[in-house]
């Protein structure tokens, strides 16, 4: 019997592949240290997890425009305006607030993105300025004072049944979003209209509702991460989301969707936040400079990609 | 032929599992003006490829003057002297008409392109084409297409060709144009070059060639000098089987006065330049076709009619309801619905990367949905009624739709459109470069919708199409009717002369 | 019909004349406002700060022309600027030589771009995102801390006038030469982005390389029928991309006498050279544009913060209407989309 996977499944194989292939050398390189196994304990693996929740949810949101072909580079301060309004607000209004913030600022980049037709690499690079603008002139600088509320804490920190809520909460939204990609009308329009603008307008497909529409959901999961961020550290502080923008793209992009649009799964997308995530603690462990992790980080990207472009040969 | 200039032998070439040439043996001789006929998804644009550069073949050899080469790249073709026009056109719209005249290979000083250089031999070369009111410093996105075409061909001379492929070359130029081309083309004859014609106007090959190769199937069949072959016998040979009528039966002319009510009904239509005042009105069950040269604007007339056209002026009323729709949404969810099949399917009609169920599926979501979620037994039934409908042949439903021929491919955007159960179909030459066996079967097709009730109206640029299918044919030119004929006094004089503009009992 | 050459070249290039009229309105009126205004000290201090971002900018430049976009050229400033603090320093031969080499290695790195975006047939932006860690974390190797040491001469050569740099390599009389007079007062570093402008990007556009490269982002499929230099283009792009990034780093090591690994710094500039891209009137959808515009582009950026020195407006309120001045510069292109009638034209 042959075995064979098809071509969209290839790069999440792959992934897959050296998610374990990462877990084994950090094993052997703990076990050769230490004597111990602690990548393969589950205390450790649900602590990965909780802590890639933020950027899970980061990359969920960030699929859905790259599946437009378009990209949101304005995640970092969305994160960040979302976190610092809402402790600012604080109390039970801490929540709705933030996911306000993450819709204003969807709306904005749709708007620009699919009625002005402004590039969205530029345009959301201009809202994150922007936003960043405001943040720091509200703030004047300085991390705010006010702390996390206790629902965000409940979120980012505790357990339900023995495993963290964050992950809880990580899983909801890749639910939404696998049904959305798989089970509406909207999201087979998101592919469509990622896959060749003109013919889904064509089809009768509202195109410029179906951008805004992702544009705001990328800004929610943003908002959201920001919450769940702002809850694990027990308050916002100013450069909070900077990290999470290109590892989100990586993440998207290393689960096999293709960076112009119209193609990829989301299953995808979560073995590579995954596979990032997992990079990212075993270089920890092995107290990996700064140097040393950019660089792996670097090549590993290339590596995959260059294995998963070998599969296809495309005609012109 | 020992006196060939290029020779193809054994040529193969597979695409995907498609046999696009299989084993072809191929000369032109020098001083020859060659037709290359046969359907599209013969093997035409394949061989063209691979004798231009733009594609290796998978098996066979190629001789020039009778040395064996390859051609790895177009560059390598051009160096060859085997110069391409191709359909598509290789014009860079960004840059000016001197640049792409001279592009690969412009002249030089000190190393770095010399531009007034290039300017000159631009002016030189689009003199030779008597096209002298371009500017060779305009931008080719500023030219209209048939301006386009002929500096495509004035870049074809300027690299001095041995052979010079012409691929659907006249297809939008004006007549004084096809004038200047087969001129230019018995110039070239006479200077010992060797132009291979691809065209689908008999007519053409006919004023021009003195060879013509058939191809069918990936395979060429016959090569034959002029006058030998009937026009019949050579339409037998390009599909394989004795044509016979092509068209399903018309129903007999129902008097003005008991069509009823239009179900579309235009008056007055105007946009920019291109729609100068049009009438027109389409009842339910008749087909009416569009006539005219190309871009006299019944591209534009479909356009606006679905609702993606801004600042159109005048009076629409759709069903009974006045006002255009307001884009291609509101169009197709309107309460009379209305569809369209564009002009480019490959652009336009379909998501090429995506399988054939999604495209399928791309204008009925509303349909298959329960709530917000499809139902995904109800798209699997949608999907097969619509392959099944259309016999659209296909691997398996999950396949990308590039991967099927081009019959095919228009069959899935008709079917698409199918799927929302329109009341006016809209067409754009839907049967534009598809084998004759799919376009009898879109006829049959149509001429069925319009016997459930639809209104039809579609542009063809194929005359025998509109004497064929159309109840009623408007003639346009200049963005204006310029004659409307009925049943059976549509002829080919008729629509002729509408096209051309010219009054024919004054003449 | 021949259009008279003047306006011709006005409507191809709109874009770029926009910025050049923008920019000689900002500059001008911040020299009017600026109480030492229309000085040579104020101009070369301007100067100072802009001729980074300028290398950069250009950098940009090409892989924006492709269609493309090269999210590492930060990071290569970053990288040969640390690598400039180690080399530019000792006798002059040892100056030159360390000039010549780290100029050298950012167009190599550039061309790794280039050859791994064309054999490796990855997107410009993914690939270029993984290059730029890559070249981040070399950086941080190269200069774990900041420091280095850069010649003073030459620190303080090429950071003023030409005056000044005629006097301290003791030619043209000192500075005093009649003939030294016209550019006398000139900052060095407007002499520095005109000469790399000049000899290199000139003459790449006018090669038919550089006009594969604008090819290529308007059309790739009729470039490559046309029989275009296709691969070769798009590493040359990079390449080149990769030496004016190398010659920002240079300048910034020069500037600061220092190397400095900085993330961040690394990723501002990435993202200001796209700004100053688009700013120059270079279409992120390529075939159109220039790396001059891409020069005035970063002038204009640079010229909105100088303002906020001379208008006193609370710092803490500067990113907010840097943002929005941005914002509102790109969102020009969207009139046209309004005076678009076949909305089938706003569908690339």
């Amino acid at each position: 019997m042959r075995f064979s996977i098809s071509a969209e499944n290839r790069p999440i194989a792959i992934a897959s592949l050296f998610i374990v292939v990462i877990l084994l050398a950090g094993t052997a390189y703990t076990l050769s240290t230490t004597g111990n196994a602690p990548l393969l304990s589950p205390k450790y693996l649900l602590q990965l997890l909780q802590t890639g929740s933020f950027l899970g949810i980061c990359a969920a949101g960030m699929m859905m425009v790259i599946l437009l072909g378009h990209i949101d580079l304005s995640i970092p301060w969305t994160l960040t305006a979302a976190a610092m309004t809402a402790t600012a607000v604080g109390g039970e209004l801490a929540l709705p607030t933030a996911l306000a913030v993450g819709l204003a600022v969807g709306l904005l980049n749709g708007f620009g993105v699919a009625y002005l037709r402004i590039p969205s690499m530029i345009f959301t690079l201009g809202v994150d300025t922007v936003l960043r603008g405001l943040m720091v002139a509200q703030t004047g600088g300085f991390a705010p004072q006010d702390s996390a509320t206790p629902l965000m804490l409940f979120l980012a920190k505790d357990r339900l049944f023995g495993i963290p809520v964050a992950i809880f909460v990580w899983a909801a939204v890749s639910a939404v979003i696998a049904i959305i990609l798989t089970r509406t009308g909207f999201g087979r329009s998101i592919y469509a209209t990622g896959s060749r603008e003109g013919a889904a307008y064509l089809s009768g497909i509202r195109t410029r509702s179906v951008i805004v529409g992702a544009f705001v959901i990328s800004s929610l999961c943003a908002a959201l991460a920001g919450v769940l961020l702002t809850g694990y550290s027990a308050k916002a502080y100013q450069g909070m989301g900077n990290a999470f923008l290109l590892p989100a793209i990586a993440a998207v992009v290393l689960g096999g969707t293709h960076i112009l649009g119209g193609r990829g799964r989301y299953s995808g997308t979560l073995v590579g936040v995954i596979l990032i995530v997992l990079l990212n603690s075993v270089l920890s462990i092995m107290q990996m400079p700064e140097a040393g992790r950019q660089i792996i980080y670097g090549a590993v990207i290339i590596g995959m990609l260059l294995v998963y472009g070998r599969n296809q040969r495309v005609t012109s | 032929m020992s006196d060939a200039i290029v020779e193809y032998r054994g040529i193969s070439k597979f695409f995907a599992g498609i046999r696009a040439l299989e084993n072809v043996d191929f000369a032109c001789a020098p001083g020859s003006i060659h037709a290359i006929l046969g359907e599209n998804g013969a093997g035409k644009s394949t061989l063209i490829k691979i004798m231009s550069g733009v594609l290796q073949p998978d098996a066979g050899e190629i001789r020039l003057e009778g040395r064996p080469v390859t051609f790895p790249t177009p560059h390598a073709a051009n160096r060859a002297g085997i110069v391409c026009m191709f359909q598509e056109l290789s014009l860079i719209p960004d840059l000016s008409v001197a640049d792409n005249i001279s592009i690969s290979d412009p002249p030089r000083r000190f190393g770095l392109i010399d531009r007034r250089a290039q300017i000159a031999r631009a002016e030189e070369l689009l003199a030779r084409v008597r096209c002298e009111d371009v500017d060779p410093r305009a931008l080719v996105r500023e030219l209209s297409l048939s301006r386009r075409q002929m500096v495509e061909i004035a870049k074809a001379l300027g690299r001095g060709p041995k052979v010079l492929i012409l691929d659907e070359a006249t297809s939008a130029l004006t007549s004084r144009d096809v004038q200047t081309v087969y001129d230019l083309l018995k110039d070239l004859k006479a200077e010992g070059v060797a132009s291979l014609f691809i065209s689908h106007r008999m007519h053409e090959v006919d004023a021009l060639c003195d060879t013509l190769s058939v191809f069918r199937n990936g395979q060429h069949i016959e090569t034959f000098a002029k006058g030998e072959k009937t026009e019949r016998e050579i339409v037998k040979l390009m599909i394989g089987r004795d044509v016979e009528a092509q068209f399903p039966p018309r129903p007999p002319q129902r008097a003005p006065d008991r069509r009823g009510e239009p179900l579309l009904k235009v008056q007055d239509l105007r946009w920019e330049n291109k729609l100068n005042g049009i009438d027109l009105a389409v009842c339910r069950g008749e087909i009416v076709g569009l006539g005219g040269l190309d871009g006299q604007g019944q591209k534009e007339l479909l356009l606006a009619l679905f609702g993606a056209l801004r600042d159109v002026d005048g009076e629409v009323v759709v069903g009974g309801r006045k006002g255009l729709p307001s884009s291609p949404a509101s169009a197709k969810s309107a309460a009379t619905r209305m569809a369209l099949v564009p002009e480019d399917r490959k652009t336009e009609g379909l998501m090429l990367g995506m399988p054939i169920s999604d495209n399928l599926l791309a204008a009925s979501y509303a349909k298959i949905s329960r709530g917000p979620f499809i139902d995904p037994s109800l798209a699997r039934q949608a999907v097969d009624d619509g392959i099944r409908k259309l016999q659209i042949k296909i691997g398996s439903a999950d396949d990308p739709v590039m991967t099927l021929s081009g019959g095919n491919q228009q069959k899935v955007v008709i079917a698409k459109w199918l799927m929302i159960d329109p009341d006016i179909i809209l067409l754009n030459d839907p049967t534009r470069g598809i084998d004759v066996g799919t376009k009898q079967e879109i006829y049959r097709l149509m001429r069925e919708l319009a016997n459930e009730g639809k209104a039809i109206l579609f542009y063809s640029s194929d005359y025998a199409e509109l004497i064929g299918c159309c109840d009623r044919v408007s003639v346009l030119y200049g963005g204006r009717v310029v004659s409307e004929q009925e049943g059976d006094d549509i002829t080919e004089e008729s629509l002729v002369a509408a096209s051309l503009n010219i009054d024919v009992e004054a003449a | 019909m021949h259009v008279a050459n003047g306006k011709r070249w006005l409507f191809q290039n709109l874009g770029f004349a926009s910025a050049l009229l923008l920019l000689l309105a900002l500059y001008l009126s911040y020299n009017m406002l600026h109480p030492r205004g229309f000085s040579s000290a104020v101009a070369v201090q301007n100067a100072n700060e802009t001729a980074a971002i300028a290398f950069v900018a250009m950098a940009q430049t090409l892989p924006v022309l492709l269609g493309g976009l090269d999210l590492s050229v930060g990071a290569v400033m970053t990288l040969t600027s640390c690598i400039a603090s180690h080399l530019v320093n000792g006798s002059p031969a040892e100056i030159l030589f360390g000039m010549a080499l780290t100029l050298l290695s950012g167009t190599a790195f550039g061309l790794m771009n280039g050859l791994i975006v064309v054999y490796g047939r990855i997107q410009p932006i993914i690939a270029t995102l993984a290059t730029g860690a890559i070249a981040i974390g070399l950086a941080l190797l190269v200069r774990p801390k900041p420091g280095g040491d850069v010649d003073g001469d030459l620190n303080w050569a090429l950071t003023n006038s030409v005056y000044d740099f005629a006097e301290t390599y003791g030619f043209a009389d000192g500075g005093n030469a009649w003939w030294l007079q016209p550019i006398a007062n000139i900052p060095v570093p407007v002499i520095l982005v005109a000469l790399v402008a000049i000899l290199v990007w000139v003459p790449f556009r006018r090669s038919v390389t550089g006009r594969t490269v604008y090819a290529i982002g308007s059309a790739e499929g009729p470039a490559f029928m046309s029989g275009l230099p296709i691969h070769r283009a798009k590493v040359a792009a990079f390449a080149i991309g990769g030496f004016f990034a190398a010659c920002g780093g240079l300048y910034l090591a020069i500037q600061t006498s220092s190397g400095n690994a900085d993330i961040q710094q690394a990723g501002a500039y990435t993202l200001n050279s796209i700004a100053a891209v688009v700013l120059g009137g270079t279409s992120l959808l390529g075939g159109v544009g220039s790396a001059i515009g891409s020069i005035v582009g970063a002038m204009i950026l640079r010229v909105i913060s100088f303002y906020f020195r001379i208008l006193d407006i609370d710092p803490l309120l500067q990113p907010l209407i840097e943002g929005i001045v941005l914002l509102v510069a790109v969102s020009f292109g969207a009139f046209r989309t309004l005076r678009v009638k076949n909305k089938l034209d706003l569908f690339r």
